[in-house]
């Protein structure tokens, strides 16, 4: 059905462009031979093509635009028949011989155009007669589309200002009339259409209004391109009209599409200055009028407006524009009971947006927009709805982008409340904007009560929430907001001391709260940031007096190892590890012995108990060993106890290799530099022999178990400790046991049996190209070396 | 002519929130052919980030990385120039000059590149150059007071390395260069 009906159209329309075609070729030869009877008669015969009522409004608009060309010719010989004499009031009454009233119509709006042209009268009665003339058609699409020809030829013969047809009797008020009851009456027409026809068409029937909806809107165009149509005219005469215009069809469609199109056509200023109008006309419109689109519409062009210049500022204060519009977005919400949330989101997102614009000064009223949004979401619970929890988003992220500073923010007292209303995904969605915003910006928040605010905003992402614990979240994605958090921590700051631990108080008390999975991510940054504070407090006297209220290393120090102690529940030990030996290196910086010694106590602990990988255990080893060198707060008790730990776990690696690198890496704990206590050469030299008797066990075991002695690298490397210590003057290495040294490797490496290494080998040479290097430097170093002969 | 950024210790998100603004402008995709990275960055987000810079890309492991599969060292060569990387934290006393040049000799390389103090050094000697490009981000350091943010570009050309340093003081950028020239004396034997 559908489909034949698709079919015959094409056959009408074809029929239809056949006998337009026809008529127009005996019209062009009337017209080439100036037999003006025949013009007229072929003319008319053509036009009637347009009186059919089989075509859809889209093909009806192929046959009339073919017509229209036709005319355009037509028009151009009436003004050459003007020129050679022919008078053209006779030619006004000449067309309406024709015998049916819609080419008669077409006919006389062509003349009209000339006539007007010729000034032979004035404009204004010219063009009241033909729009009164145009009722004579009242089927809704060809009305539409001769009052739309009737526009389009006198578009540009409005006794507009400034125009050549304006005149004593011609006034811009004649155009506007003009304008303005054409408008009128096309959508008349247009709404008429509604109701013709059965009921089961009425979808069918809403397209294809929605076709022809710009013949109407284009009349509104016109208006707005009227020179003359100042402010006054707009307010007194333009929008009451076309507003009357639009409340009386009683119809959504055209409502909300004319709405729409006031909106667009005018300029901004005339909006500010009609809001009143504009607005007051809203709550009049059908109920099913989506009125919230055309208030955000206006919003966002005012807002628009408001950012494109200072100077316009000023007007939107004159006329109270916020007031206005937040009384016009209560009203629709409160009379449109049904309005989704989505909907009314939409509007305080809008009206936030346009405050924020107009009046970024003003916080209270973007306070009092998120306060009144939260009222009305309050009564439905939590969001479910995407569409409106997306609108949220926009909505809490437009202060965030206006003031591209999260304090200011902050101070808005509904903006927790409004997130308190979504749901948990969508919260951490937003908390993963405000972080983002303090880092684009690089916003330093500095007071404490920001922080516990900030805190409070992004808690999404700081704890599970109530019901949380069971949604999935994939773990690149809790990676990066855990991560997100840790960097967030890095900008919170205060020059001030005091401050600095509230705020370092206030952040530990919220990130412990963040269960075993979010610990091990947001304590280093708070470790850090702490130790951070204790640099700074590091050398400044301590407060003789009162030494409760003010903030000291000790103090941080304990909160420190309370808060590492958290990791171990989670449990992170080689991280907690890494942290204690930091502070313990800080808390030698202060000159706090026994606090340094508890951090080590506790390192020494997770290593013993907790780190059972072996190559964790390297490094966590390398660590502590690394560590304990730079100490020089410990007494001698202290240390030896430390550093004879220290060796003992070194010899109990796993991996000979690893076993005996950590064992002579510990003679450096046994000689320091710069702390002249610090200079057992003995211990040294012990540590040294020990590394290589399990260099020689390693070689051992490597030829038991694969039948060939292992690389020499070990050695070699135990060489180069050798040389380094003779180097610093340690009396127990003597060239004697370096000689021998190298003469083991050089035997080891002539070993028939070795694995051959030409890493080892390259080392090796390199080591004996050193000392070679060393003894030509001559001086002091030149003569240590010159006995090593090699 | 081959340009090498060297740096390390970026220590993002324990430390420091982001490379300076004034540095992400400089380090542009396309312009630098090798990256040399010793370790601490400490997450996938900034290994993405120097990918996009650089795809060639080289990493040692940093007590704080977040990836364990970075190798503690690693040797690289680069026209007529031997490279070698490592964090640093293995080699104790920390950034003691003469056993980083023991490991400059256990590795057999011209430059030794590593990390861990967040000190920018770099130190000519007879064997080659051992560089510490520095902290990227001036992370807080047990080792180093008042870290300045840093790196170092190297561009390699035949014989010739120039180590250019960048240096982040008082919010202004500051350059510094150091020539260094191989000979024939440091060439290291065949093998």
């Amino acid at each position: 059905m559908i489909a034949d009906g698709v079919e015959d159209e094409e056959k009408w329309l074809a029929a239809g462009i056949a006998g337009l075609q026809q008529n127009a070729f005996f019209m062009h030869r009337a017209l080439d031979s100036n037999n003006l009877r025949d013009a007229l008669k072929y003319s008319a015969q053509m036009l009637s093509e347009l009186r059919t009522s089989k075509l859809s409004p889209h093909k009806y608009y192929e046959l009339y635009m073919r017509a229209f060309d036709e005319l355009r010719k037509l028009e151009i010989f009436f003004k050459e028949e003007a020129r050679r004499g022919c008078s053209i009031i006779d030619l006004y009454e000449l067309v309406q011989h024709a015998g049916n009233i819609l080419p008669r119509l077409y006919l006389l709006c062509t003349v009209g155009s000339v006539y007007i042209k010729s000034k032979e009268a004035p404009a204004k009665d010219v063009l009241k007669d033909l729009v009164e003339m145009c009722r004579g058609i009242q089927h809704p699409v060809r009305g539409l589309f001769l009052r739309s020809y009737l526009s389009q030829v006198s578009r540009d013969k409005l006794p507009d200002i400034g125009s050549e047809y304006e005149g004593d009797a011609d006034t811009v008020m004649d155009a506007v009339e003009f304008v303005l009851q054409n408008f009128t009456e096309m959508n008349k027409l247009w709404v008429r259409m509604q109701h013709q026809g059965p009921a089961r068409e009425k979808e069918k029937r809403e397209k294809e209004r929605s076709e022809l909806r710009d013949l109407v809107g284009k009349n509104l165009h016109v208006l707005s391109q009227v020179e003359g149509v100042d402010l006054d005219m707009y307010k007194d005469t333009v929008l009451p009209r076309v507003l009357e215009q639009v409340v009386n069809c009683k119809d959504d469609i055209a409502q909300y599409y004319l709405m729409d199109c006031i909106i667009q056509v005018f300029p901004d200023e005339y909006h500010l200055q009609t809001l009143e109008i504009l607005l007051g006309a809203c709550p009049q419109l059908q109920p099913s009028v989506d009125v919230k689109t055309v208030l955000s519409q206006l919003m966002e062009r005012l807002s628009n407006y408001a950012a494109s210049s200072l100077e316009v500022l000023p007007e939107f204060l004159q006329v109270e524009a916020f007031s206005k519009l937040n009384n016009a977005i209560g009203k629709v919400i409160e009379a449109q009971v049904d309005m989704p949330t989505v909907g009314a989101v939409t509007l305080y997102s809008s009206l936030l947006t346009f405050t924020l614009h107009v009046h970024p000064d003003r916080l209270d009223y973007a306070d009092q927009v998120l306060g009144a949004c939260v009222k009305k979401i309050a009564s439905k619970g939590k969001l479910e709805d995407s569409r409106a929890t997306k609108q949220i988003v926009a909505l809490l992220s437009a202060p965030l982008e206006k003031y591209n500073d999260i304090v200011t923010a902050l101070k808005l007292s509904n903006y927790p409340r409004v997130m308190q209303y979504l749901d948990n995904e969508t919260n951490k969605v937003m908390a993963t904007v405000i972080i983002q915003s303090i880092m684009k910006n690089n916003t330093q928040i500095s007071a404490d009560d920001n922080v516990e605010a900030l805190f409070e905003l992004i808690k999404g992402l700081i704890k599970d929430l109530d019901g949380a614990a069971n949604d999935k979240v994939d773990d690149d994605d809790f990676k990066e907001e855990q991560n997100s958090v840790a960097r967030l921590i890095q900008m919170l700051y205060n020059e001030d001391p005091e401050e600095m631990f509230k705020i370092i108080c206030t952040v530990r008390k919220h990130i412990l709260s963040g269960g075993p999975k979010r610990l091990p991510y947001t304590v280093p940054p708070l470790v850090f940031s702490s130790l951070k504070l204790i640099r700074r407090l590091q050398g400044q006297d301590e407060n003789p007096f009162g030494e409760e209220a003010s903030t000291t290393p000790k103090k941080i120090f304990q909160l420190l190892n309370q808060t590492i102690e958290a990791l171990s529940n989670v449990p992170a030990p080689e991280l907690a590890l890494q942290l204690y030996l930091q502070c313990a290196e800080a808390a030698n910086d202060c000159d706090l012995e026994p606090v340094a010694y508890e951090f080590f106590t506790q390192a020494y602990i997770l290593y013993e108990e907790e780190i059972s990988d072996s190559k964790a255990q390297v490094t966590a080893l390398h660590l502590i060993i690394g560590t304990l060198q730079r100490m020089h707060v410990f007494g001698v008790e202290n240390r030896d106890t430390l550093t004879h730990k220290a060796t003992g776990y070194s010899a109990k690696l796993l991996k000979k290799p690893d076993q005996c690198r950590a064992v002579y890496a510990c003679s450096h704990l046994f000689w320091v530099d710069d702390q002249d206590n610090v200079k057992d050469g003995e211990r040294v030299l012990l540590c040294l022999k020990r590394a290589l008797r399990i260099a020689n066990a390693a070689q051992q075991m490597s030829n038991a178990a694969r039948g060939s002695t292992g690389s020499v690298t070990l050695f070699v490397e135990i060489l180069n400790k050798y040389l380094y210590f003779f180097e610093k003057g340690n009396p127990q290495i003597s060239v004697a046991a370096i000689l021998s040294l190298i003469e083991l490797i050089t035997t080891e490496m002539q070993n028939d049996s070795s694995t051959p290494d030409p890493a080892a080998d390259a080392f090796f040479a390199g080591t004996l190209r050193y000392i070679e290097f060393q003894k030509q430097k001559g001086g002091t170093m030149g003569e240590k070396y010159e006995p090593i002969k090699v | 002519m081959v340009l090498v950024l060297a740096l390390g210790d970026l220590h993002i998100p324990h430390r420091a929130a982001d490379l300076p603004a004034k540095f992400k402008s400089m380090l542009v995709p396309g312009k630098i052919q090798h990256i040399i990275c010793t370790g601490n960055l400490s997450i996938k987000e900034v290994h993405d980030y120097l990918r996009i810079l650089c795809p060639d890309l080289h990493i040692t492991r940093g007590e704080y990385d977040e990836e364990i599969r970075y190798p503690e060292t690693k040797t690289l060569t680069i026209g007529q120039f031997k490279l070698g990387v490592c964090h640093g934290h293995q080699v104790i006393p920390w950034g003691d000059l003469d056993s980083l040049t023991m490991l400059q000799r256990q590795l057999d390389v011209d430059i030794l590149v590593t990390g861990h103090t967040h000190q920018f050094t770099a130190y000519k000697h007879e064997g080659g150059v051992v560089i510490n490009p520095g902290s990227a981000t001036g992370a807080y350091s047990s080792i180093t007071y008042d870290v300045n943010p840093s790196f170092v570009l190297m561009d390699i050309d035949g014989l010739r390395v120039v180590v250019y340093v960048y240096e982040l003081i008082d919010g202004d950028v500051k350059v510094d260069k150091i020539d260094f020239k191989k000979t024939a004396a440091t060439t290291h034997s065949a093998h």
